[in-house]
């Protein structure tokens, strides 16, 4: 970059390819200086003149407003505001016709001037350096200054770029036939337009600043270079006038040789280019601290009996500026703002001047002839030859016609600059930019089309993820609580080999209790007993799970069924095969065995005489000397045992329903009791009432109550059993074996239990 | 008040298709007189008919896909039928440039769909038609009038053109024949005659129709094709492109073919002032329709149709071959123009 700093400073010049020689016709205006006008009937300033959002309006209708004053308040970013352009009243706020190609109206605040033409509040500072960065950026933003050249880009966002500034272009090319508006800027302000640059060479603190004219202007390049006088940093260069020469991009490759990247902006190599005409309202808001309120128009043509430059307020409506410079009408008027090259025709002459209104040219038909009706193409490739970026306008004509415009933009439709040198040479007078800005406005509101598809979209997967990551976060919340269980089971000892052990030890002793008394293990039938357990677990849970689907409601009963089932599978592994099948049968008559646990208990106290007497003559069987004091104790301690687990079970399921709390609480206390393993009836009473409380909730209690009757006959058995096993076995080894096996019954249950729980969620 | 509003830009060159094909025309005027000069009023005569008949056949399309007659006015069709006219031979029969600018017309350009749309030369392709369906009348080209052995008034000429004999009742076999009792015709064509009859070039050049290693007549007319040539460049009407690159690779194939077997082959001089080579550099390979359009494609569809000319004339069957390597190009030119895409601003190259 030094080198090319070095290179500029030397005076050499680069070229880009293309451009035209349109007639210039400058001569129209520029021979007189930049005139005053006197105020206009009234100033209609549009809320937006720039490249962003419009800015809050402040004022209000009615309101009295001083020349400089805000109309409007700044919100956000890339926004600007509007200044009075003179004081006067507020008579509308409405939606005007704007100083744009569609000729739409846009919002504007309109101005009836009361003729004093007083200021607000100046707030000049001459010592601007002084200031901070920021503070200068933000008067140069108070003071609503634009890209004045054409583009209207937030002059203060331009500043405060946070790239490596190497080089400031100050454009004073003005390629543009007719217009003359920077022209006479340069020659009578100069001193202050250099003044302006200052500002930005203070904020940007490049290399070297070079002040681009074109050469057809020799008295504004005599009057920068005197400005510039003894400023080494300077740079004032006399560039050949071509057509479009004073486009940023060409100007950049005139002055550097270098191109801005395709979708880049000029900081990205380190370049930064502004206005003459940004310079001087940069300098009128910094050292004098007026607002952008006024700027000069050319007010030029054919038609204009005296063409000049006026110092023309923003807000101005043309038809004030074509009747003082004396516009001559033509039967259907043609009034061009801007030039003949890039300008745009009005739909009428109400519309304001705004910032970037340069020019305002009515041209005879002579002139500037209407285009006669569009030829063929001719494939000459005059378009391409004027092309200042390398486009093959003939190509994109072609796509652009054929609404082609994925090719269109192969061949970099977006690239165009809309300088119009290709449609200025075509033979055949096909309206190539018009074509290219149809294509363009297309593709754009395809893309937002699309955009808006797109968004629609992601809002639809975004609202599917959404539900699908609740249902998962459910689902994994119960199976992290499910697994937590789990493991809170896994803490107890070994349940599993015990419980095992305590079937085996259950299983010989039935086989042999017809026989003589075997001692517990028999290792041979264990597996076979263990797998025929969980067989019938298998059963019963599937059984349960079917009854689970049938009744959400019953998911309490099921679990406690499905405890009860595996009781009862675990401790008669052959009579289970009937009592499943019974089970299976009636539905509902695992609720038989969440009675049984009731029924056990009940029959220790109320039907004792039968269970001696059942159990008397197994016990004769068992040749164990029992006696009935015996036995009741151990009976009892069991059944109050499996009752407690009972309890415990439908504790929990209900803990999982967020039932009953006193239940669960009794249930806890149930629990320790197991530990405690002191049976007493006091203690029995409580979990039995728990376990009949549970039965109760069973909604079917009719049929819960059939199945009890029958369930004595089948609980006999088990009861004989387990009778058998007491006597057998000692107490503390009976009870610690039960234990295990119902704390897996449990466990078991609860796993169940949390299962449908979450199956019914 | 009711506004005009237009898109901009608003200000246009006023040079119009139309301007284009008329300059092109009157560029070549000096062509045409010293062809006249050379060769008598047939030339005319063709140029006349070809006219004609394009600009009938023109209007004949034009009405038939209801368009407006008003396209005439574009003045392409006249440039067609001039173009046809300036190739064919001065003596050729009337009914030979009517078919031959009808096709042009007709079958080349409005088939596919008119003026812009024609993949081919229209002049060009009439002429290929007319030169593999008529090749005896094709070849009806006069040794240049001061060396003919019987005079031809313009009265004549255009009794042979119209009925085939002259007042005199000459028949058109017998003006061929110069003053050395050869029958021969254009400069290349000897040549290319005399090569196959194992004579040396330089036993060739000394024929009557040379001089100073150059064909007489021939070399003028290209001359003055050159000249209008130059005007159309300084005119901007077209660029170097085409007619530099044209000249300049088939200058060097010859003359490096030439340094390579300098008794079989025509020098680089003679090649390049003779025949249509100056005619088809300025006039035909720059027809904007069917050449490429990007500067590089130009520079390669140039080359590319020397080195057929090249090629066709050394060693094809034809003394003359630009129409039939104009056309091959004008096949090329998509694939050129595809490939030849200019770097756009600010696009990295490739």
């Amino acid at each position: 970059m030094d080198s090319l700093v070095d290179k500029i400073k030397s005076g050499y010049l680069w070229d880009f390819p293309g451009g035209v020689f349109p007639p210039e016709r400058k001569s129209l205006s520029n021979s007189q200086s930049i005139k005053q006008l006197e105020l206009a009937n009234e100033y209609i300033v549009p809320v937006k003149q720039h490249i962003g959002h419009a800015a809050n309006v402040i004022v209000e209708l009615g309101q009295l407003v001083k020349k400089g004053q805000p109309l409007t308040e700044l919100q956000g970013p890339m926004e600007l505001p509007v200044h009075a352009p003179t004081s006067g009243e507020v008579i509308a706020i409405e939606p005007r016709m704007a100083a744009h190609p569609s000729g739409l109206s846009e919002l504007a605040v309109v101005i009836k001037p009361d003729g004093e033409d007083t200021w607000y509040e100046k707030k000049p500072t001459p010592n601007y350096l002084a200031l901070s960065k920021v503070e200068l950026l933000d008067k140069l933003k108070q003071a609503g200054i634009s890209g004045l050249g054409g583009a209207s880009f937030p002059t203060y966002v331009k500043q405060s770029n946070s790239q490596p500034i190497e080089l400031l272009i100050i454009n004073g090319v003005e390629c543009e036939p007719y217009i003359t508006a920077d022209d006479m800027l340069m020659r009578e302000y100069a001193t202050e337009i250099v003044s302006g640059i200052e500002i930005f060479t203070h904020l940007l603190q490049p290399k070297l600043v070079v002040i681009a004219i074109e050469n057809n202007k020799p008295e504004a390049i005599a009057a920068i270079e005197q400005a510039c006088q003894g400023k080494s940093q300077f740079v004032v260069r006399a560039i050949p006038t071509k057509y479009p020469a004073g486009g940023e991009k060409q100007l950049i490759q005139v002055i550097t040789g270098q191109e801005v990247p395709s979708h880049g902006i000029t900081a990205d190599i380190g370049i930064i280019t502004q206005n003459v005409g940004t310079a001087f309202a940069a300098y009128k808001a910094i050292v004098q601290g007026e607002p952008l309120i006024e700027r000069v128009v050319t007010v030029t043509g054919e038609q204009i009996k005296s063409p000049a430059n006026v110092w023309a307020r923003i807000g101005t409506p043309v038809s004030h500026l074509l009747a003082a410079q004396e516009y001559q009408a033509l039967k259907r008027p043609r009034i061009i703002m801007g030039g003949p090259m890039m300008g745009f025709t009005l739909h009428g002459s109400q519309v304001p001047v705004s910032k970037i209104t340069n020019c305002v040219l009515a041209p005879s038909e002579k002139a500037l002839p209407r285009a006669e009706n569009e030829q063929a193409c001719i494939r000459c490739g005059y378009c391409a030859d004027a092309c200042p970026a390398s486009l093959l306008p003939q190509q994109l004509y072609w796509h652009s016609k054929a609404k082609e415009y994925e090719k269109a933009q192969d061949y970099k439709l977006f690239d165009c600059i809309e300088c119009g040198a290709c449609a200025y040479v075509c033979p055949s007078e096909i309206p190539l930019v018009q074509y290219y800005r149809i294509a363009k406005a297309d593709i754009k509101a395809e893309q937002v089309e699309q955009e808006k598809a797109e968004k629609a979209k992601e809002r639809f997967n975004a609202r599917n993820e959404r539900l699908e990551r609740e249902k998962q976060e459910r689902l994994e919340k119960h199976k992290k609580a499910a697994e937590s269980r789990k493991q809170s089971m896994a803490k107890d000892p070994s349940a599993q080999d015990k419980v095992a052990a305590a079937l085996a030890r259950v299983q010989a002793k039935k086989k042999s209790s017809p026989e003589t008394d075997q001692t517990d293990k028999t290792q041979t039938t264990e597996p076979a007993n263990a797998a025929k357990a969980k067989a019938a677990a298998a059963i019963a849970r599937a059984k349960a799970k079917r009854a689970a689907a049938a009744q959400e409601a019953t998911a309490v009963e099921t679990a406690e069924k499905q405890a009860n089932n595996q009781e009862s599978a675990d401790q008669q592994t052959q009579t289970d095969s009937l009592t499943p099948a019974q089970i299976r049968a009636k539905a509902i008559a695992a609720k038989a065995k969440a009675k049984q646990a009731a029924k056990e208990s009940m029959t220790e106290s109320e039907q004792a005489p039968k269970n001696a007497n059942s159990e008397k003559s197994t016990e004769a069987q068992a040749d164990e000397p029992s006696a009935d004091e015996q036995l009741t104790p151990a009976q009892i301690r069991a059944k109050a045992i499996a009752a407690k687990v009972k309890a415990k079970q439908q504790a929990k399921t209900q803990n999982s329903e967020s039932a009953d709390s006193p239940d669960n609480a009794e249930a806890k206390t149930n629990t320790e009791f197991q530990e405690d393993k002191v049976p007493t009836d006091e203690k029995l009473t409580p979990a039995q009432a728990k376990a009949k409380a549970i039965a109760a909730k069973i909604k079917a209690k009719q049929q819960a109550q059939s199945v009890e009757t029958k369930s004595p006959e089948v609980e006999n058995e088990p009861n004989t059993e387990k009778n058998m096993k007491d006597h057998q076995t000692p107490d503390a080894e009976l009870t610690e074996a039960e234990l295990r096996q119902q704390r897996v019954k449990a466990a078991i249950a609860k796993a169940k239990a949390k299962k449908e729980s979450l199956g019914d969620k | 008040m009711n506004f005009r509003v237009s898109s901009s830009p608003h200000n246009r060159t006023q040079r119009k298709t139309s301007d284009v094909m008329l300059a092109v025309s009157l560029a070549c005027i000096p062509g045409i007189l010293t062809q006249v000069w050379f060769f008598g009023i047939g030339v005319l005569v063709q140029i006349a008919l070809a006219i004609a008949a394009a600009i009938c056949a023109e209007a004949i399309c034009l009405r038939q896909r209801n368009r407006s007659l008003t396209q005439l006015k574009d003045n392409t069709a006249l440039l067609t039928g001039l173009l046809l006219g300036i190739c064919l031979p001065p003596l050729a029969p009337w009914w030979v440039a009517i078919i031959g600018a009808a096709f042009a017309i007709i079958i080349a350009k409005q088939i596919y769909g008119g003026l812009g749309q024609n993949l081919f030369n229209p002049a060009m392709a009439g002429y290929v038609v007319l030169l593999v369906s008529f090749p005896v009348a094709m070849t009806l080209w006069l040794p240049p009038v001061n060396l003919i052995e019987y005079e031809l008034s313009a009265w004549d000429m255009i009794l042979v053109i119209f009925t085939g004999y002259s007042d005199q009742g000459y028949s058109l076999a017998q003006f061929r024949t110069s003053l050395d009792g050869f029958t021969m015709a254009t400069p290349l064509d000897a040549i290319k005659t005399g090569l196959s009859n194992q004579q040396t070039y330089q036993e060739i050049i000394q024929q009557s129709i040379f001089s100073n290693d150059l064909g007489i007549g021939w070399m003028q007319v290209n001359l003055a094709y050159l000249l209008g040539g130059l005007w159309l460049l300084q005119r901007k009407i077209i660029n170097w492109h085409i007619p530099l690159t044209f000249i300049v690779t088939l200058f060097l194939l010859c003359l490096f073919s030439y340094l390579a077997a300098p008794g079989s082959i025509a020098g680089p001089w003679i090649q390049i002032t003779s025949g249509a080579t100056m005619f088809a550099a300025f006039f035909i390979l720059t027809d904007p329709v069917s050449a490429s359009t990007t500067a590089k494609g130009r520079i390669l569809y140039a080359a590319l149709i020397a080195f057929l000319v090249f090629i066709i004339r050394n060693w094809g069957g034809y003394p003359e071959a630009v129409a039939f390597a104009v056309l091959l190009a004008n096949m090329c030119v998509p694939l050129i123009d595809y490939y030849t895409k200019p770097r756009t601003y600010g696009h990295v190259k490739g």
